[in-house]
């Protein structure tokens, strides 16, 4: 079946990439599939798990839900682009190895994102909010307990109470 | 918080076992490297899709794929009779002189669930996959369907297979049942049932296959078992040796992984194509059709003296097996075996069934049938006490196993028993009673302990092998074919190379999960890999360490008793030759660098009667749960507010890894107890998405806390036990008996729904 691409161009990680897509090519599978980027996961297809975050401006969208055509005039940032300049583990990262906070790691790259995005916003979470900040993303390994541990690492490793 | 107790174990200091290192492939799946199964492609692939039977049952009238092959783009559909050999023997325990009917690849007259796949569509993308699915004509003609247990084992049930619904039966008749309960002062009763859960694992069942040039069969798999390579080759018609199966660090198993699952249909694509070829299931497959674990209704009888000590049990187990036996007479065999739990008992009579019905088939799933029946025996411990007036924690540590105790079934006990420590530990941690939130709340304290098997059955003379070298850099190497779940078995192998061999963590790379380049090391499946491949690893790396000596001893001309190894090579009265030189040395002297081993788990004769069976498994993980829970009167929401597990786990060799797989355990079993179950409406599965099915969230756990005990008795690696399932055990149970002490009734049914906990609300009230 030959469906009608379109040229888009995506502004993923700093990166510009140029794929061509169908219109109802998914944001989840233009960056796994066309960009080759496959940190982010597909967990559900349906919006629920949150395995496919990403950022698009900085904001948390689950890239399953999205079109790859509505994301031309964003900023894509996925797991791949959460490493500092230098390769080395950006702040959130570096608390989840500090705290264990994964095991099998698949829905990892989507609480990533998530609590990139939650403590721009909330730089200093209590644990409560810790808490909250990662309750729409699920994971069937860890309990959460050490998630939500590395929220409050992050914060400190950001330096969010300075 | 995680308190690890003083070893008893072993004076001697380990290194690096023993200490809660970074797991190595930690870096790499924070930094989004790490392929999973589904983030491999191959150039030319091609993507297959199962058609599957949207009726629970039903004769098949008539296939055509005339539509589907004209959509643009298909390039095969595949139905039965394209399939070498249609049929999955089951090699399962089943009924005498019956053999068990095979499950299908693909079927050909006759559909037995929802979501049984019918055929295999090929395509060059997935648009034309979803056109083509729908355009594949079946016509079914319905069946009567099946969807009761219990109904279906009645003599005028309509059959699922022919010859009687009846898959599996086991019975323990043990002692003088009907004796002890005549002279009995205490009897008490209950009844017990629990519901169908998915595995829900985040990474659904994906793979990829493609042909090599040298012949074989590649398929890169998310798996738990890389040695279904076997069966595999059997339904393409290919000899072992041309099917290899790689599996890649998976996104979760919990036993989901453990049978096929698309494996068959990539390597049936591949060949028929030539070309590689992808399979996705999607969420929705994986719900509506991947097997579960067992529904199962338990009847309890028991008897008990006036001072507590129990007397006998008489349990009657049915268990829903669904469409195809798959390997659900081995879970009744495990439940059969743990229904009276970790209690000394001389009269033991049960007799547990499994039966075919036209629901979803059940399968592995952490717990393995030792899950099911504590909801049960933890209730029944709980009555005996009450009824005898006397404390339930003492009933309890009055009536626990010991070691040199026989288990009803007949093994004897042979490591330590801490069950008392592990009650001990809980209620130390668990603290003051929290304060409710309302007058409408209550807060209760639950408590309930476990036991569960670790390692395969005896008569599957279970064996693990691994290979241990070192490069001429001063490396280390393991190989051993383990697929990695998640719970970081291929980490613990690096430690225990590591530890052995005296070199530091990161010195370690272990190859894995490859059936046709590491040593096969068995399926990560019933709680058995760290305890047999590590077992291997361990007696490689010491083989090693004693070549590593001797190669010294050659080379230098010092006797092995001067020798020893330290860190980052071989010390000797002149100082340290380094690794690297005494490989050097080993090689000039004809001493090998590296080593393989296997290790045996212990063995057994099959047995039919579980009573006076010497062996049956290796050996037992014992632990404690405590919770408090609120209960709001008003909704029946039960919201657990402090949780402590315990566990003796005789070593832990990665105490991170433990705590952590303790942690997940105990949600997944609050998601059992509390809110997830796969619905049903006569055979039809009406549970296919993600909302649809209530695992539990962030919001949703209460505080954890994680008692790691260590008994340095196991029969793994350092003494270690098993954990990778038995701390999801008692926790359905912990909660029950929290609500009971929260609202004066007790839930017997699962889950814990609201409307079931209004139920004891009230029932708790008019006492
Ligand atoms: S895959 Fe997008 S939310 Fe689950
Ligand atoms: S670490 Fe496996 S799902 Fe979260």
């Amino acid at each position: 079946m030959t469906e009608t691409r379109y040229d888009v161009r995506l502004h993923v990680n700093g990166t510009v990439h140029d794929v061509q897509v169908p219109a109802r090519r998914l944001l989840s599978d233009a960056l796994r599939h066309d960009v080759g980027l496959t940190g982010t996961h597909v967990g559900c297809e349906h919006g629920v798990c949150g395995a496919c975050t990403v950022l698009m401006d900085g904001r948390p969208v689950r890239s399953c839900l999205v079109l790859a055509v509505s994301a031309v005039d964003a900023e894509i940032t996925t797991v791949e682009g959460l490493a500092d300049a230098d390769g080395s583990l950006g702040p959130v990262q570096q608390a989840f190895k500090e705290c264990h906070g994964l095991q099998c790691g698949f829905c990892t790259p989507g609480f990533l994102t998530t609590i990139t995005a939650g403590l721009e916003e909330n730089p200093s979470p209590t644990p409560e909010e810790a808490r909250e900040m990662v309750a729409g993303n699920l994971c069937r390994c860890t309990g959460y307990q050490n998630i939500v541990a590395s929220v409050l690492r992050a914060a400190e490793l950001r330096g969010g109470d300075a | 918080m995680t308190e690890t107790l003083p070893s008893t174990a072993d004076a001697r200091g380990t290194r690096v076992v023993n200490h809660g290192v970074k797991r190595q492939d930690s870096l790499e799946k924070l930094l989004g490297k790490t392929r999973y199964a589904g983030d491999f492609d191959v150039a030319g692939q091609l993507h297959a899709r199962l058609v599957r039977s949207p009726v629970p049952s039903a004769r098949i009238v008539s296939r055509d794929a005339t539509a589907a092959m004209d959509v643009p783009g298909v390039v095969a559909v595949l139905f039965g009779e394209d399939v070498p050999n249609n049929d999955i023997p089951t090699n399962t325990a089943g009924i005498k002189g019956r053999p068990l009917p095979p499950s299908w690849v693909l079927a050909v007259d006759r559909v037995r669930y929802h979501g049984e796949p019918v055929a295999l569509v090929v395509a060059e993308n997935t648009r034309a996959l979803a056109a083509a699915e729908a355009l594949v004509d079946v016509e079914y003609d319905v069946l009567p369907v099946v969807s009761d247990p219990e109904a279906a084992l009645e003599h005028d049930s309509s059959e699922v297979h022919e010859g009687g619904n009846l898959l599996s039966q086991w019975r323990i008749d043990r002692g003088d049942v009907d004796g002890a309960f005549a002279d009995a002062p205490i009897i008490v009763e209950g009844r017990y049932e629990a519901q169908v859960v998915d595995h829900a694992y985040l990474e659904p069942e994906t793979g990829i296959g493609w042909l090599d040039d040298e012949g074989v069969i590649n398929i890169r798999v998310s798996t738990q078992e890389i040695e279904h390579y076997r069966r595999i080759a059997r339904v393409v018609g290919l000899p072992d040796a041309k099917v290899r199966v790689q599996a890649p660090y998976l996104g979760g198993g919990f036993g989901g992984k453990e049978d096929m699952t698309v494996e068959p249909y990539i390597a049936l694509a591949v060949l028929r194509t030539g070309r590689p070829v992808k399979m996705v299931w999607s969420r929705q497959e994986s719900l509506t059709a991947r097997a579960k674990r067992h529904p199962v209704r338990m009847h309890y009888r028991t008897a008990a003296a006036a001072d507590g000590t129990l007397l006998a049990h008489d349990i009657q187990i049915v268990s829903d097996a669904g469409a195809y036996p798959l390997l659900s007479g081995f879970v009744l065999l495990y439940i059969t075996l743990n229904a009276a739990g970790p209690y000394r008992c001389d009269n033991v009579r049960v007799h547990s069934r499994a039966a075919y019905t036209n629901n979803t088939p059940g399968s592995a799933f952490r717990g393995f049938g030792g899950m099911q029946p504590v909801l049960a025996y933890e209730a029944q411990i709980d009555k005996v006490a009450d009824a005898a007036g006397l404390d339930r924690v003492e009933v309890r540590k009055a009536n626990a196993f010991e070691a040199g105790d026989r288990i009803p079934a007949g093994q004897r006990i042979d490591t330590a028993v801490w069950l008392p420590q592990c009650i001990d530990a809980v209620l130390d941690a668990i603290g003051p009673r929290p304060v409710p939130s309302s007058p409408e709340h209550r807060v209760g304290l639950g408590l309930a302990c476990n036991v569960q098997p670790y390692g395969r059955v005896a008569w599957m003379n279970d064996s693990a092998s691994a290979w241990v070298g070192c490069e001429r850099d001063g490396g280390v190497v393991v190989r051993c074919g383990v697929p990695d779940v998640g719970g970081g078995q291929v980490s613990s192998l690096a430690q225990i190379a590591a530890e052995v061999l005296h070199v530091p963590l990161e010195k370690v790379t272990v190859h894995f999960g490859d059936s046709a380049r590491t040593p096969l090391a068995g399926r990560t499946t019933a709680t058995r890999q760290l305890y047999m491949s590590g077992n291997a690893v361990l007696s490689a790396a010491e083989e090693l360490r004693a070549q590593l000596v001797q190669g010294v001893v050659k080379g230098t001309g010092h006797g092995a008793a001067d020798l020893t190894l330290a860190e980052g090579g071989v010390l000797t009265p002149d100082g340290v030759v380094p690794l690297a030189e005494v490989v050097a040395m080993c090689m000039a002297n004809g001493v090998a660098i590296n080593a393989m081993k296997t290790y045996f788990a212990p063995t057994g004769e099959p047995v039919r009667e579980l009573v006076d069976s010497e062996r049956i498994v290796p050996d037992f993980t014992f632990g404690a749960h405590a919770a408090y829970v609120e209960v709001d009167t008003r909704t029946g929401e039960v919201r657990p507010l402090r949780y402590v597990a315990a566990h003796d786990v005789g070593r832990a060799i990665n105490p991170l890894s433990v705590r952590g797989q303790i942690e997940g355990a105990v949600v997944q079993g609050l998601g059992y107890a509390l809110s997830e179950r796969i619905v049903y409406d006569e055979g039809v599965n009406l549970t296919g998405a993600f909302y649809q099915y209530a695992i539990p969230t962030a919001a949703d756990c209460p505080e954890i806390e994680v008692k790691i005990l260590e008994s340095g008795e196991g029969v793994g690696p350092f003494h270690a036990r098993g954990i990778g399932e038995p701390p999801i055990g008692p926790c359905a149970a912990t909660i029950a008996s929290a609500v009971e002490d929260a609202v004066g009734a007790r839930p017997t049914t699962l889950p814990m729904l609201a409307e079931t906990v209004l139920a004891c609300v009230d029932e708790g009230a008019a006492r």
